[in-house]
């Protein structure tokens, strides 16, 4: 076989997982930081404060954020673990 | 016979070193050029930042290297002569594309390097020819797509997830994000390519019979491998990270951060698989991806074109490199062959270098406006105030 099929697409879904996956969660969680509440201003649509102050949002995007890091812990500790094969006894 | 055998041996080490820097200063970019370019990092905090993981992430995973120690070339065939003339091939491929700003990939240099240097010795029944096409070409040519691919979707997704956010919180937001993808971009680095240095490394003490055919790279060629990769990337290649980051497409912080989230996820599984690719090549069609992803967002194609010719080039250019060194080295013979390649190595190293100061590309200027040339046009005296 010159080409391992069983990896591509492995790569091409779990690749579309992580690194389009991922990002768009970070956007989600960016959403829910900034929706409005107490701390919007006035000055209206122009603000540049990525924390609306909506208590539940705050609380959603700290989910979110949280699930990436998870997610990325994991991801690395699954690298690490299928690149160092136990030693054969 | 023992120390003519053993000089070599440390000369070709040095080598392997020397080219492991490289490697880490001409793909500083591929980590870090759209932070640099979105100025989500300073441009020499990223490079420290980038030097560090990528010493993390040479230990992290060491399946690439042992693809490049026993899946390229008959590891019975191989010597110490055929070690260091391909690693002259791959140093100067790199530092020519590097001079000219291309970001071609260190990966090919290696392993064109090697390959030719391997046929000049022995012949084509030397080379593992499945292994090199199933792990290494087609690789080449795959991943780049898939990451274009990865990152074209995120570029959409995020655009279209972020669209009721102001423009400012929108760059402020993703430009954070963008340093968590950009570090995992350098870790994902660090398990790919400093990999082959290591499988170089390895593959000469195997030609020196120091250790077994099969085997995995000693710790103390890990360390070293991963200490040269990271200098390297610390020193920063200013003159890619400007092409990458300014040159091929004009990058806002979603896209910086779709383009590196895409390298960084394509980079790591594909080292998980052992494939050695370029992450050269990911990190470019990535960044093309998230040029396709923008509605509006302008792809430089000519610039792309001229990336995609040296990709081409690399592995038979590299390979007549490496080819001609071991000739040189076999003709002469013995330790002198070797010690006359590494000093004409030498030589070309410093004649690359001096050209390179004539346009210089260093930090301060990496960011300037591109106008079609990877050194930008000398700054006008700055006004007064």
């Amino acid at each position: 076989m010159w080409i391992n099929l069983n990896a591509l697409w492995k790569i091409v879904v779990f690749g579309l997982l992580a690194g389009a996956g991922l990002p768009a969660l970070f956007a989600i969680g960016l959403r829910s930081l900034s929706m409005p509440g107490s701390r919007v201003q006035t000055a209206g649509a122009d603000s540049d404060h990525l924390v609306g102050g909506n208590i539940v949002g705050m609380i959603i995007a700290a989910i979110i954020f949280l699930v990436i890091l998870a997610a990325l812990g994991w991801c690395v500790f699954e690298v690490y673990q299928i690149g160092h094969p136990a030693k054969a006894k | 016979m023992r120390v003519g055998n053993d000089v070599v041996l440390v000369l070709v080490v040095i080598t392997a070193l020397g080219f492991d820097f490289t490697n880490g200063f001409h793909d500083t970019g591929n980590a870090m050029a759209t932070s640099i370019a979105t100025k989500a990092l300073e441009p020499r905090v990223a490079v420290a930042l980038s030097g560090v993981l990528n010493l993390v992430g040479a230990f992290l995973s060491l399946a690439v290297a042992a693809t490049i120690a026993n899946g390229l070339v008959s590891t019975k065939l191989v010597t110490l002569t055929v070690v260091a003339a391909g690693l002259s091939g791959g140093i100067v491929w790199n530092l020519v594309t590097w001079l000219l700003g291309i970001p071609s990939s260190s990966s090919h240099a290696l392993i064109g390097g090697v390959i030719g240097s391997m046929l000049a010795a022995a012949g084509g029944h030397a080379v593992l020819w499945h292994g090199l096409v199933s792990k290494v070409v087609l690789p080449a040519v795959l991943s780049p797509v898939i990451a274009a691919l990865v990152a074209a979707t995120g570029t959409w997704l995020l655009y279209r997830i972020s669209r009721s956010l102001t423009n400012s919180v929108r760059q402020h937001g993703f430009r954070i994000g963008q340093i968590g993808s950009a570090c995992m971009v350098s870790l994902a680095h660090g398990t790919n390519d400093a990999q082959k240095t290591m499988g170089v490394i390895t593959l000469a003490l195997i030609a020196n019979k120091t250790v077994a055919a099969g085997s995995n790279a000693p710790f103390w060629v890990i360390l070293c491998c991963a200490l040269a990769i990271s200098l390297g990337t610390y020193i920063g290649g200013w003159r890619v990270i400007r092409t990458l980051g300014k040159g091929l497409v004009e990058i806002e912080s979603p896209q910086g951060m779709a383009a590196e989230s895409a390298s960084a996820a394509v980079i790591l599984l594909s080292s998980s698989f052992g494939y050695s690719l370029s992450t050269t090549h990911v990190a470019t069609g990535s960044i093309i991806g998230t040029g396709l992803g923008k509605k509006g967002a302008e792809v430089r194609w000519n610039v792309a074109g001229r990336m995609a010719t040296a990709w081409v080039f690399t592995l038979p250019s590299a390979a007549l490199v490496g080819a001609g060194a071991f000739a040189l080295a076999h003709g002469i013979g013995g330790t002198l062959g070797v010690v006359v390649d590494l000093i004409i190595l030498l030589g070309v190293v410093a004649v690359i270098y001096w050209r390179s100061r004539g346009s210089k590309v260093d930090h301060n200027n990496v960011n300037d406006e591109w106008t079609g040339s990877v050194a930008p046009a000398e700054p006008e005296p700055a006004p007064a105030a």
